[in-house]
């Protein structure tokens, strides 16, 4: 995989390739690729990140954007299953100073769910329907700490109590088939959280719920993060529920990172014209809709075939604007425009600014 | 839908005089049971009150959105007025006719001015039949000719919903899902039908894609004068496309109102709490928590709701007055009918009433106290420290002075800031 | 879980009980329907050339002048209590249960059955263990493996297996290994009497048995462990930091041989109602020899008993599996 140029990695910062990061949670030009028999997918290709305890990413995109690809190579799980049997991946992925890519796929196993915990969309497929939920957790806690059942019991319990499930030396017996939709996402956390993470990702976690229980789930998040101090990436299309709960967002189009900075400024002066488009395309409940929505038109890239420049090119209404000589097919690389927030654009400083003020933010 | 009107006034703009006041839809009394059978030989032992007992009507030319959590029975409510499924009880009129027990012969008429689009464009559509059999199936199915052959008809549809005609002979699995709910929508429109029931139209498709399906439906309706009622759990989404709202919990209409006037100040406890709950993408108001109502545990389930008003299991103002008698769905506002005793930013429905129940004091615990002070817009004029001290105060006769009836809500939150 | 228990068995005493009345319509009523008088329907009772004499005797036995309804009950009655048949001459009774008298051989059913049931539960027994430990890791290495060698050469020999008739296969291994290697004997031993004997006999009509159904079960196996592996639950106890060893036996094939238990049923439910061609291929006196004599020698009661015997054990698996089911799956449980 050398052949793939470096070229996401230099983030507006110095390359550091190799070398251990500052950061709690380091990506370097990740790039995760499947092949098919249609051809190559290149799910994730030349993602670059960092995150510190305590702290919240939100990384927002739509299906096929590479997201959750990005969430299952930090927990090693994209190479398990049948589709991973021939994945190709590069770049580095540091977490608390330990290179994950090159670590021997027994060294990941150890740390995942110890070190490292990740809770799913559908909490109902995402448990064993045969195992009581209890079991479940003293499974998890297990495998990392060598403790006899009733200790283990004990621990669920106690967990199960934390995440607010009511009466839980009775739930704790109870199969997953036997709770409710929220019940059921509080039991996984309770399980991602039994050996005390340091890092929790959260695949989509209010997605199949209901809003009022979103509302109680994204809470609890909040919550636990704030007592246990760990990292958090949260995964989601829903820029509400990143408005919400993060500190980062990481906008991702095509196996790539877009637009990149602090959650204020990604909803105040979003840079990419994706964001935008995003932004352009939610109904807000809390305004007064008097216009239209403002879709981005066309259908998201296949990612066997993305676009060799920029694969928002085909859907950007700003492609045409002229930017100084650069080419269609010339691939634009992430910029700082701001204090730590990037955007991968060919638009000037000027153009963007002029369109986002002028042309696209009193439509919002 | 349209931009420029907006509520009831939409309504009152579109409709021409005479025969048009009428409803389109209107709806007495709708119940669905579905009956719990068990044992070898299936007796009745319950039943799943899906819906029970609502009533509503749909304007000409408006866009009614139901909301509500799953399980309150917003889409069998889609699949009664459609006539998919077959009513418990109470009355479903289109159009003057009454439709409530039509069998299949009898809705023959009706398939074509009612239709119908699905929440998953992929479980919709047949894959072994092509996009041109799939749209052109209402015509064969209803027996109709349409002016220049069918064929021809059907590139038209398809034209109209922004697919290219060439789309003809392909399959649904060479579309997208924002491609194959657009397909859907071409075959619901086929017939020109008056009612649109829409269950969920976008949340199965990408943001990005949503909007532009949200857009195709907004200029169908302006341009074919179609009436919808689109079904979405999205709060966002049914802000965006509906004139007025219906707001369902528990098989219930607990609030019926114009757009504006339901998302500016709600009047029952539930669509306040529902609405706080939306995330809004604005990072600046996440500091302003106060906002959020957390509610408490689940919706209870439908085949034993819960006795009196459904809501009184979760809400913070109820009072004993709610488990004991339902509150019935009166206008209290105009252009706003509301099912609650004690409604928000309203006169008290129960004055006498004012004892809350021990299970909407713990709920007020979740409610933030900004959230209970705007609910009682006056200050408090006598600070109360004791009562709520003791936590079965609810079985004690009347342990507080008598105050204004209408500071009902606001001794609510008295109770639960003093904690 | 008790009353789920009582549920399931009186639904399988009730299907029993139909599975009587269809039996029992098939062989009087269904006759008589075609046109069929009391007196033919007799006279296939008994061999050629009956007298007269013989004809009265098996039509007031067996009640065929009776109303169908007091047939019925005397068919049930017999079948609960005994019956005597009074055959001129001599009369017979036969104790409970009796599955009838055949006219023909002069013999009593039930006990034809009873002995000849031990050599079919044997090698039905036999060649199930054989094929569910064979199929099921066939499948399993299959499924984790797909498109390797070992996946391609196994659901080779399994398309060979199930495509291979049994009385090629087993002609074949009676041919070499018994006839020309003289390893295996050819004559049934009770297992109590000389248990390396039996196994000894029994060896090649498990393999035979065995590679056709192993062939179907590695098929399931890997079709059911490539859709449980690819489950969100097996994700989660990855996540969990599992090893994948643990992750495959205790999440992946405990779900994946779910549905495994309702064809095992439904096979070893049938197999014991009679293994017909392996019986016949390799001369074992079994339910489905049994059959075969009654069916060539257009014997009836023969015929309905064992038709009876291998009802029964279909629903009596069918109730197995239901209990299983419940006890595997929690969700099954409620409903």
């Amino acid at each position: 995989m050398t052949d793939l140029s470096k070229t996401g990695a230099a983030v507006g910062e110095p390359v550091r390739a190799g070398e251990p990061p500052q950061a709690f949670l380091e990506v370097r030009d990740l790039k995760v690729h499947f092949p098919t028999d249609d051809g190559l997918v290149k799910s994730v290709d030349g993602l670059s990140f960092q995150l510190e305890k305590g702290k919240t990413l939100g990384i927002v995109g739509e299906s096929g954007s590479g997201k959750s690809v990005t969430s299952l190579a930090v927990m090693g799980l994209h190479r398990l299953g049948n589709r991973g049997k021939n994945v190709q991946m590069s770049g580095e992925i540091w977490l608390d100073g330990k290179e994950l890519v090159s670590a021997s796929p027994d060294e990941v196993r150890r740390m995942r769910g110890r070190q490292m915990a990740m809770i799913f969309q559908d909490p109902l497929s995402a448990m064993h329907p045969y195992y009581t939920v209890g079991n479940q957790i003293v499974e998890a806690y297990r495998v990392h700490n060598k403790v006899d059942k009733k200790t283990a019991r004990r621990r669920a319990v106690e967990l199960l109590d934390r995440v607010g499930i009511p009466e839980p030396d009775k739930r704790v017996d109870m199969y997953p088939h036997e709770f409710s939709g929220g019940m059921r996402q509080r039991a996984m956390i309770a399980m991602a959280l039994v050996n005390n993470p340091e890092l929790l990702i959260a695949d989509e976690p209010t997605t199949a719920l209901d809003v009022t229980v979103q509302a109680q789930i994204l809470d609890l998040i909040r919550d636990l993060q704030k007592e246990f101090g760990s990292a958090v990436v949260i995964i989601t299309h829903d820029l509400g529920v990143v408005a919400e709960i993060a500190d980062d967002i990481l906008v991702m189009y095509g196996g790539r990172c877009v637009e990149r900075g602090p959650v204020d400024k990604i909803f105040d002066e979003p840079s990419h014209p994706y964001t935008w488009g995003l932004l352009g395309s939610m109904p807000r409940i809390d305004r007064a809709q008097t216009d239209r929505l403002i879709p981005v038109k066309g259908q998201p890239p296949s990612l066997i075939n993305v676009p060799s420049g920029c694969a928002f090119n085909p859907r950007c209404p700003y492609a045409d604007v002229p930017k100084g000589g650069i080419t269609r097919t010339e691939r634009p690389e992430l910029r700082e425009v701001g204090s730590r927030h990037f955007t991968a654009c060919h638009l000037s400083q000027e153009d963007r600014t002029r369109i986002w003020t002028e042309e696209i933010a009193p439509k919002l | 839908m349209s931009e420029t009107e907006t509520g009831a006034a939409a309504a009152a703009v579109k409709a021409a005089p005479a025969d048009d006041e009428k409803p389109l839809l209107k709806v007495e009394g709708l119940v669905k049971h579905f009956p719990i059978k068990k044992g070898l030989l299936q007796r009745q032992v319950g039943a799943v009150k899906a819906v029970d007992g609502i009533d509503f009507e749909v304007r000409r030319g408006e866009t009614l959105g139901v909301v509500g959590e799953s399980g309150c029975g917003k889409s069998t409510m889609g699949r009664l007025i459609t006539r998919l499924l077959e009513p418990s009880g109470g009355k479903i009129e289109f159009d003057g006719t009454d439709i409530t027990h039509l069998n299949t012969g009898g809705m023959r008429p009706l398939r074509r001015d009612v239709q119908m689009i699905f929440q998953d464009p992929y479980g919709s559509l047949n894959p072994r039949h092509t996009i041109g059999s799939i749209v052109s199936a209402p015509f064969r199915l209803q027996g109709v000719e349409p002016e220049g052959g069918v064929k021809k008809e059907v590139q038209r549809l398809l034209e109209l919903v922004g697919l290219s005609p060439e789309h003809y002979n392909r399959y649904p699995h060479e579309f997208s899902g924002g491609q194959r709910q657009r397909i859907g929508i071409a075959r619901a429109l086929a017939l020109k039908p008056r009612m649109v029931v829409a269950d969920e139209p976008v949340s199965a498709l990408d943001v990005s894609i949503q909007a532009q399906v949200v857009n195709l439906m907004d200029d169908l309706q302006d341009e074919l004068g179609l009436t919808y009622v689109i079904i979405a759990h999205d709060l966002s989404v049914v802000r965006h496309v509906s004139d007025r709202i219906a707001v369902m919990y528990l098989g219930k209409i607990v609030e019926l109102a114009d757009r504006d006037s339901l998302y500016a100040s709600p009047m029952h406890p539930y669509t306040k709490a529902l609405l706080s709950a939306v995330p809004i993408p604005d990072p600046k108001r996440r500091t302003q928590k106060s906002e959020r109502i957390l509610l408490r545990g689940d919706v209870p389930s439908p085949i034993a709701p819960p006795s009196g008003c459904r809501f009184h299991t979760r809400c913070w103002k109820a009072t004993e007055v709610c488990r004991t008698t339902e509150p019935p769905l009166i206008e209290l506002r105009p252009g706003q009918r509301v099912a609650c005793h004690h409604p928000e930013d309203f006169a008290d429905q129960q004055p006498q009433d004012t004892v809350l129940l021990s299970a909407a004091k713990e709920a007020a615990e979740l409610v933030a106290d900004e959230v209970l002070a705007e609910s009682a817009p006056e200050p408090a004029s006598e600070p109360e420290p004791e009562p709520e001290t003791a936590p079965d105060s609810e079985s004690e006769p009347e342990s507080e002075p008598e105050s204004a009836p209408a500071k009902d809500s606001q001794r609510a939150a008295e109770e639960s800031t003093e904690k | 879980m008790i009353s789920y228990i009582i549920r399931r068995t009186i639904a399988a005493l009730v299907l029993l009980l139909v599975v009587t009345a269809v039996t029992f319509g098939i062989f009087f009523i269904l006759p008589k329907l075609a046109g069929q008088t009391a007196d033919q329907l007799a006279q296939q009772y008994i061999g050629k050339n009956p007298t007269p004499e013989d004809i009265a005797a098996v039509k007031a036995n067996l009640g065929l002048d009776q109303p169908v309804y007091i047939q019925y009950w005397d068919f049930i009655k017999g079948i609960v209590s005994g019956a005597t048949y009074d055959l001129g001459p001599t009369t017979v009774r036969c104790d409970a249960p009796c599955f009838g008298y055949s006219f023909k051989d002069h013999l009593e059913v039930w006990p034809q059955l009873t002995e000849r049931l031990p050599v079919t539960l044997s090698l039905a027994v036999g060649a199930a263990v054989l094929w569910l430990v064979g199929g099921i890791a066939a499948g399993v290495i299959s499924a984790l493996k797909p498109g390797s060698f070992f996946d391609r050469s196994a659901m080779g020999v399994a398309l060979a297996g199930v495509s291979l008739p049994m009385f090629f296969t087993g002609q074949l291994a009676l041919l070499l290994f018994s006839y020309q290697l003289e390893i295996f004997g050819r004559t049934y031993v009770p297992l109590t009497e000389n248990p390396s004997q039996w196994a000894n006999t029994l060896f090649l009509p498990w393999c035979s048995l065995a590679l056709l159904y192993s062939a179907i079960y590695a098929r399931l196996t890997r079709s059911g462990m490539l859709e449980t592996m690819s489950e969100d639950f097996i994700r989660t106890a990855r996540a969990k930091g599992l090893r994948e060893r643990k992750v495959v036996v205790r999440h992946g094939l405990r779900a994946a041989l779910t549905p495994l238990v309702t064809v095992f049923g439904m096979d070893i439910g049938l197999l014991l109602g009679g293994a017909v061609i392996t019986e016949t291929v390799f001369s074992l006196h079994g339910i489905g020899e049994y059959a075969v004599e009654a069916i060539t020698a257009n014997d009836l009661p023969p015929i309905l008993g064992v038709t009876l015997l291998a009802a029964f054990f279909v629903v009596f698996m069918n109730l197995v599996v239901d209990l299983l089911y419940a006890t595997i799956d929690p969700r099954v449980r409620l409903s």
